[in-house]
């Protein structure tokens, strides 16, 4: 991570475990529900969800394939409604803070545009978001930088291996330089060595900029490596069983994975998405 | 550079081996169509004749029921090369006039075809009250109503190209409108989310997303329809004694019994297709080479 973003958040400090009290609120989930209507019988996807998210906090949601960890997500980005109970990001609802062009949002797939260069598709929300050209350019190098693609600036996605792909999906969701960042299983399909290098470097990325970001994965390791609360959800209905809080210290690097405390979370992780019992059926 | 040979060879064998076989058929054929006409001659001149003789008096009959093919030849080449374009006997006359009437149908139906996709694709009520029209004025034969077209345009004061390109027009909208609304609707829910999450208005996202993805419907669309936009502009050249045009070229041939005229027409015809076709493809080429080759 080679970018010059000065440390900006009092709450990452080396050595030390994460520490948000301080901070504003920057979500707030209270009661929330959502039953989709399908054509057999209604399905509760989400059930009475409460959770507070702080300013610069690093969130992980967890938990079986079912147990709504993408619903909620995407309620907060405001692509589905609840049809119960009360949420705000940044103070206001999910709908004025997407006016508001709050958040970036990085999918499970890449969806980059066949039909653009990388360049220009990292330039896809700058142009929606009316930014210069020259700004476009300036950014579209930067993020590419950053995410280790300088050089492929005009191949097109096709000719692009699958990591390289979810790396430019990356790229465009911090182009536009969002506070919040949602990302939905962003490296659920890349290998496992890729998947290291993207994790390491999204970790210095948010310690350097003191974005809140909200991560969902099904891995349990690159939850601990990466948050500093873990959600654990269980499915039908979708609820939160445990908010893990993650007191590992702040510079982790990849062999903090192989430390006893490191392990420890893991293990409290694992023994909490048991208790779901999530994997009886 | 065997191989290459080799290849190309290998292209150009099949190809040859049906245009021969077609030959072939075709000069049978038309001894078999022209020979009543001969034998009747024959007999009112008390006159025998070899096979041989009845098949060269059947390839080369003024007005043959099948014209062979090199009589078709040499009146393509008479009327195409051998006389001054600007005559009304140059076959690059008639052609070059329904070529016109063709491009201008093709613009106006391909312009109307996209605008009624459009419509059809963010306006609920237009695909509900739209489509069944779009679909019905295609059930209409055109022959019936191409006079009806050329009469009441032609009291109101238009006349020359303009009915032939609204009759173009009327039967090429169509494919563009089906492909288009296809086209327009070909975007996976993900692109379509990606574009909310920027809350992208509906003008950006038709021009950053929806648009673009419809590039190949719209250029497979163009193909149909810019065939049938010259099938069109014949046809509305047939029923209204058009002075010029191949489909007064093929009228005039059917008058007067010139069947090697209507069958040289008929070679423009599908050249004038091919190569309209073919223009097409070549910007879709372009197209996709400038989006990087998908």
């Amino acid at each position: 991570m080679s970018v010059a973003v000065p440390a900006s958040d009092s709450a990452v400090s080396k050595g030390t475990s994460y520490n948000f009290d301080a901070s504003p609120v920057a979500i707030d989930i209270k009661n929330l529900s959502l039953v989709f209507q399908t054509a057999d019988a209604p399905v509760t996807a989400l059930s009475n969800i409460d959770l507070t998210i702080k300013r610069g906090e690093f969130v992980s949601f967890i938990g079986p394939s079912g147990c709504g960890k993408t619903t909620l997500l995407r309620v907060i980005a405001d692509l589905e409604r609840p049809t119960d109970g009360k949420i705000s990001v940044n103070g206001v609802t999910p709908e004025q803070a997407r006016l508001k062009r709050a958040y970036g949002y990085v999918f499970q797939a890449p969806a980059l545009y066949a039909w653009r260069n990388v360049a220009r598709n990292v330039m896809l929300p700058l142009e929606i978001m009316g930014l210069s050209a020259a700004e476009r350019g300036k950014r579209a190098e930067q993020y590419l930088a950053m995410v280790g693609l300088t050089g492929f600036e005009r191949k097109y996605p096709w000719q692009l291996s699958g990591g390289m792909q979810q790396r430019v999906s990356i790229a465009r969701a911090l182009a536009f330089e969002p506070e919040l960042l949602l990302m939905d299983e962003p490296f659920g399909a890349l290998d496992e060595i890729t998947r290291d290098h993207l994790n390491e470097q999204l970790l210095r990325l948010w310690e350097q900029t003191g974005k809140t970001i909200i991560f969902v994965t099904h891995s349990i390791s690159e939850a601990v490596f990466l948050s500093n609360r873990i959600v654990v959800m269980s499915p039908r209905p979708g609820k939160i069983l445990q908010i893990i809080d993650n007191k590992l210290p702040a510079g982790r690097d990849l062999d903090a994975r192989e430390t006893p405390a490191f392990l420890e979370v893991a293990h409290r992780v694992r023994l909490a998405l048991r208790a779901g019992h999530s994997y009886d059926d | 550079m065997p191989s290459r040979a080799g290849a190309l060879w290998q292209r150009v064998f099949p190809v040859t081996v049906i245009v021969i076989v077609a030959l072939i058929a075709w000069y049978g054929l038309a001894i078999w169509l022209n020979a009543p006409q001969i034998l009747d001659r024959y007999a009112r001149d008390n006159q025998t004749a070899s096979f041989n003789q009845l098949a060269q008096d059947s390839w080369a009959m003024e007005r043959p029921v099948l014209p062979a093919p090199h009589q078709i030849a040499v009146e393509f080449y008479q009327t195409v090369f051998a006389t001054p374009i600007d005559s009304r006997r140059s076959l690059v006359y008639h052609a070059s006039v329904t070529i016109s009437a063709t491009l201008l149908g093709f613009i106006f139906g391909s312009l109307l075809g996209i605008a009624l996709a459009i419509g059809i694709v963010h306006l609920r009520v237009l695909d509900r009250s739209l489509m069944p029209w779009v679909i019905a004025s295609q059930t209409i034969p055109i022959l019936a109503i191409a006079p009806m077209i050329v009469v009441v345009l032609g009291n109101i004061g238009l006349d020359g190209v303009l009915p032939k390109a609204i009759i173009s027009m009327y039967l090429c909208f169509f494919p563009v409108t089906i492909g288009m609304v296809k086209g327009l609707r070909s975007p996976d829910p993900l692109q379509l989310d990606l574009m909310r999450t920027y809350s992208a208005s509906q003008a950006q996202m038709f021009s950053k997303l929806r648009w673009p993805s419809a590039t190949d419907f719209l250029f497979a669309s163009l193909k149909v329809a810019i065939a049938t936009s010259l099938v069109g502009a014949i046809v509305g050249e047939l029923p209204t004694g058009a002075q010029a045009g191949l489909g007064a070229r093929l009228l005039s041939g059917s008058y007067y019994g010139q069947t090697v005229q209507i069958w040289s027409a008929l070679v423009m015809a599908a050249l004038v297709g091919v190569v309209l076709v073919f223009v097409v493809e070549l910007i879709e080429r372009a197209v996709r080479k400038q989006r990087g080759g998908t």
